[in-house]
C-alpha cells in the first residue's frame, strides 16, 4: 500500500484538462454576458497553455511522467501518463485552439453571443487533451466520447440544413466508430484482463496472437474511421464543409489527428507483435490514402471540401509511418502529426478568411483575389507549400524522415519502396491540387466572380492570428533540429518503452 | 452461462450491424441502441460470470477474504450506457431535424452537403 500522496508537481499532468473542463463549466454559466466568454476562454486557453510548457519541459528533461489518481495504484487505478510525443502534441493543440477562438470573432456577430460556443470549444480541447495524456484505453475511450459530444454540439451551431445533413453523416460514423473502439476494448480486457496501457505491455506478449491480431485489426477499423484513413474516409469531405469555417478549423487541426495518434499508440507501443502482423494492410491503406485523397482535391470545385481531401491525404503519411515501424519512421509520423495539427487549422482558418472576402463556397465563383489581399494569397501559398511537403517549410522534415525510413525499409520487402513512390506522388499530387486551388481563387482573371466583401478590422485581426501561426510553422520549418531531435527521442520511447513502464511504476514487477 | 451470453452478443452485434444497413434514418439510430447493448453485454461476459460474493472488502483486512465477483465490468458497463445514451439522444434530435427541415428519413435523398450533380472541375489551370 503506498502511503505518500501524489506530487503536488506531478498534478500538472492533469492540469490542463481540469483547467479546460472547469473552464467550460464556467463559460457555460456566464454564456449570456456580453464579452465575458471570449475573454474568459482566452484566459483560460493561456493558462493551459502555460501548464502545457511547463510539463512539456518536465517531459524533456525527465522522461515520461505518470500520475494516478485517488491512490488506485497501476494496473488497478486510472493513470495519465506523458510522453514527448502527448505533451507535443497537447500543447499544437491549445495553442491552434487559442488562434482558432481569435479568428472566430471574425464571423460572430453580436446575437451570436448566447450560443455557449466557447464552452464547447473549451469541452472540445478538454477530450482532445485528456485522449493524448491518458495512460488508460478505457479512459482514452471516454476522452473520444468528451470529444465527440462537443464536436456534435459545435457542428450543429446554427442549425441550417446544410449542417444538419453534414452532421448526421458525422455523427452516425463517428459513433460507430467510437462504439467499435468499445467492442475491442471488451475483447481486450476478456483477453488480458487489464486496460492501463503500462499494464497491457506487460501482458501483451503471452497471449494468444492471433486473438490479439484481431482485436488490433478492430482498433485499426475503429481509429481509421476517426482518423478518416482511405476506405472509411467518406465522413470527413462529406461533413467539415457544413460548420463555421473556425469550427472546421479546430476539427480539421484537432480529430482526425487524435485517431491518428490512438493509431500510433496501440498498434505501435501496445501491440506491437500484431503490427507486425498487420503492416501489409497498413502500407496499402497508406498508399490508397496518399494517392486517393489528393485526386479528390483536385476533382473538387467547393474549396473546403477540396482543402478536407488534402488533410486525408496528410493521414496517408502518417500512415505510411506506422507501417514503416523503424525509429525513423515512428518519428516521422510523430512529427507529421504534430505538424498537421499546425498546418491544417491554419489552412482550414485561411480558407475560411477566402470565404468572408469573396462570400463564395465555390472555387469557380472566386477570382482575382489577389489584388485585394496579398497578405492572404500568400498564406494560402505557404500553407499549399507546407500541406505537400516542400522545404524548408514544417512539412517537408516528416516527410524527409519518412522518406528515409522508406529507402532503408525497402531493402527487407516490397512496403518500403512502395511507400517512397506513394509519397513523392502524393506530393506532386497535393501540390497541383493546392497550386490549382491557389491559382482559380487568387490569380485567375474572372468576370464571373462574385464581388468581393471590404475587409474590416475583425478580418484584419483575424488575417493577423493566422498570419501568426504561419509564422511559427515558417520558423520551425527553418530550425527543425530540435523538433527532429525531440521525435527521434519520442520514437526511441515508444518503441522500446522501458522508460515509459518505468514512469507508471510496472517496471519492477517484471514476470 | 457464457456461452449463451456469448450467443447473445453475437445475434445483437449482428442485428446492430443489419439495421445500420438500412437507409432510413430511424432504422439505422435503432440499429446503434443494439449494437451498443450486445458490445455493453460483451463487456460483461469479458469479465467472466461468476456467482461469488460481493467484492467488499471486511473490516480488519486488506483484501475480500475468498473468491469474489469482478467489481470493474459493472463500473466500465455504466460508463458505457452512460455515455451511449447521451449520443443515442443526441442523435435521435437531430435525426428530427433532418426530417424535418431536410423533409427526408432517407440517407439517398440527403444530397444538401454533397450535392448529387456535382460541378465538373474547372479544366483551366
Amino acid at each position: 500500500m503506498n502511503e505518500t500522496a501524489t506530487l503536488v508537481a506531478d498534478w500538472l499532468i492533469v492540469l490542463p484538462v481540469v483547467l479546460a473542463l472547469v473552464g467550460a463549466a464556467a463559460l457555460l454559466m456566464v454564456r449570456r454576458a456580453n464579452r465575458v466568454p471570449v475573454i474568459g476562454a482566452l484566459l483560460f486557453l493561456l493558462g493551459i497553455i502555460a501548464c502545457e510548457i511547463g510539463l512539456l519541459i518536465r517531459v524533456v528533461e525527465e522522461g515520461p511522467l505518470s500520475m494516478t489518481m485517488g491512490k488506485w495504484l497501476p494496473p488497478f487505478g486510472i493513470s495519465f501518463t506523458v510522453d514527448l510525443f502527448s505533451a507535443a502534441f497537447a500543447l499544437a493543440a491549445s495553442v491552434v485552439t487559442l488562434v482558432v477562438v481569435v479568428c472566430a470573432e471574425a464571423g460572430r456577430d453580436a446575437d451570436d453571443g448566447r450560443d455557449a460556443f466557447h464552452a464547447m470549444v473549451l469541452l472540445l480541447l478538454a477530450g482532445v487533451t485528456g485522449a493524448f495524456l491518458t495512460g488508460d484505453l478505457f479512459n482514452l475511450y471516454v476522452w473520444f466520447e468528451v470529444m465527440l459530444i462537443a464536436s456534435f454540439g459545435l457542428i450543429v451551431l446554427g442549425g441550417n440544413p446544410l449542417q444538419i445533413d453534414g452532421a448526421l453523416k458525422y455523427g452516425f460514423l463517428n459513433f460507430l466508430a467510437t462504439t467499435l473502439f468499445l467492442l475491442a476494448l471488451g475483447l481486450l480486457y476478456g483477453l488480458l484482463g487489464t486496460l492501463n496501457m503500462a499494464d497491457i505491455m506487460r501482458v501483451a506478449p503471452g497471449a494468444n496472437p492471433a486473438a490479439l491480431t484481431g482485436i488490433a485489426a478492430l482498433l485499426l477499423l475503429a481509429f481509421g474511421m476517426k482518423a478518416a484513413a482511405f476506405p472509411v474516409n467518406a465522413w470527413l469531405p462529406a461533413a467539415y464543409h457544413t460548420p463555421a469555417p473556425a469550427v472546421s478549423a479546430l476539427f480539421a487541426g484537432l480529430l482526425t489527428k487524435v485517431g491518428a495518434y490512438a493509431l500510433l499508440r496501440s498498434l505501435v507501443m501496445l501491440l506491437p507483435a500484431s503490427r507486425d502482423l498487420l503492416e501489409p494492410v497498413l502500407a496499402l491503406l497508406a498508399v490508397a490514402t496518399l494517392v486517393v485523397a489528393p485526386l479528390g482535391a483536385i476533382a473538387e470545385t467547393n474549396l473546403r471540401r477540396a482543402v478536407g481531401f488534402v488533410v486525408i491525404g496528410g493521414i496517408g503519411a502518417i500512415l505510411s509511418g506506422l507501417s514503416l515501424a523503424s525509429a525513423t519512421g515512428i518519428a516521422g509520423a510523430g512529427i507529421y502529426i504534430f505538424q498537421a495539427i499546425l498546418s491544417m487549422t491554419a489552412l482550414y482558418l485561411t480558407v475560411g478568411l477566402i470565404e468572408a472576402r469573396t462570400g463564395a463556397m465555390d472555387t469557380r465563383q472566386m477570382g482575382g483575389l489577389y489584388e485585394a489581399s496579398a497578405p492572404l494569397s500568400i498564406l494560402f501559398f505557404v500553407l499549399v507549400l507546407a500541406a505537400a511537403g516542400v522545404p524548408p517549410f514544417l512539412g517537408f522534415w516528416p516527410k524527409l524522415l519518412l522518406l528515409q525510413a522508406g529507402v532503408a525499409g525497402s531493402a527487407e520487402g516490397w512496403v518500403g519502396g512502395v511507400l517512397v513512390v506513394a509519397l513523392i506522388v502524393n506530393a506532386i499530387l497535393t501540390l497541383i491540387a493546392g497550386t490549382r486551388l491557389w491559382s482559380h481563387i487568387f490569380w485567375r482573371n474572372a468576370s464571373d466572380a462574385l464581388p468581393l466583401a471590404r475587409s474590416g478590422r475583425r478580418l484584419r485581426l483575424a488575417t493577423s492570428a493566422v498570419g501568426v501561426l504561419v509564422l511559427a510553422i515558417v520558423a520551425l520549418g527553418l530550425w527543425p533540429n530540435p523538433l527532429i531531435e525531440g521525435g527521434q527521442r519520442a520514437a526511441a520511447d515508444l518503441l522500446a518503452p522501458s522508460r515509459y513502464l518505468e514512469a507508471v511504476g510496472l517496471a519492477e514487477v517484471e514476470q | 452461462m457464457d456461452y449463451i451470453l456469448a450467443a447473445l452478443v453475437g445475434v445483437f452485434v449482428a442485428l446492430g450491424v443489419y439495421l445500420l444497413l438500412s437507409r432510413a434514418v430511424i432504422r439505422m439510430l435503432i440499429g446503434m441502441v443494439v449494437l451498443g447493448n450486445g458490445v455493453n453485454l460483451l463487456i460483461f461476459t469479458a469479465g467472466r460470470v461468476t456467482r461469488e460474493v460481493a467484492p467488499i472488502v471486511p473490516e480488519g483486512l486488506e483484501t475480500p477474504a475468498g473468491a469474489f465477483a469482478n467489481p470493474l465490468p459493472q463500473a466500465l458497463i455504466l460508463t458505457a450506457i452512460v455515455i451511449g445514451f447521451s449520443m443515442f439522444a443526441f442523435l435521435l434530435v437531430l435525426a428530427y431535424r433532418a426530417y424535418q427541415s431536410l423533409d427526408a428519413d432517407d440517407t439517398d435523398t440527403m444530397r444538401l452537403a454533397e450535392p448529387e450533380n456535382a460541378p465538373q472541375p474547372p479544366l483551366s489551370y
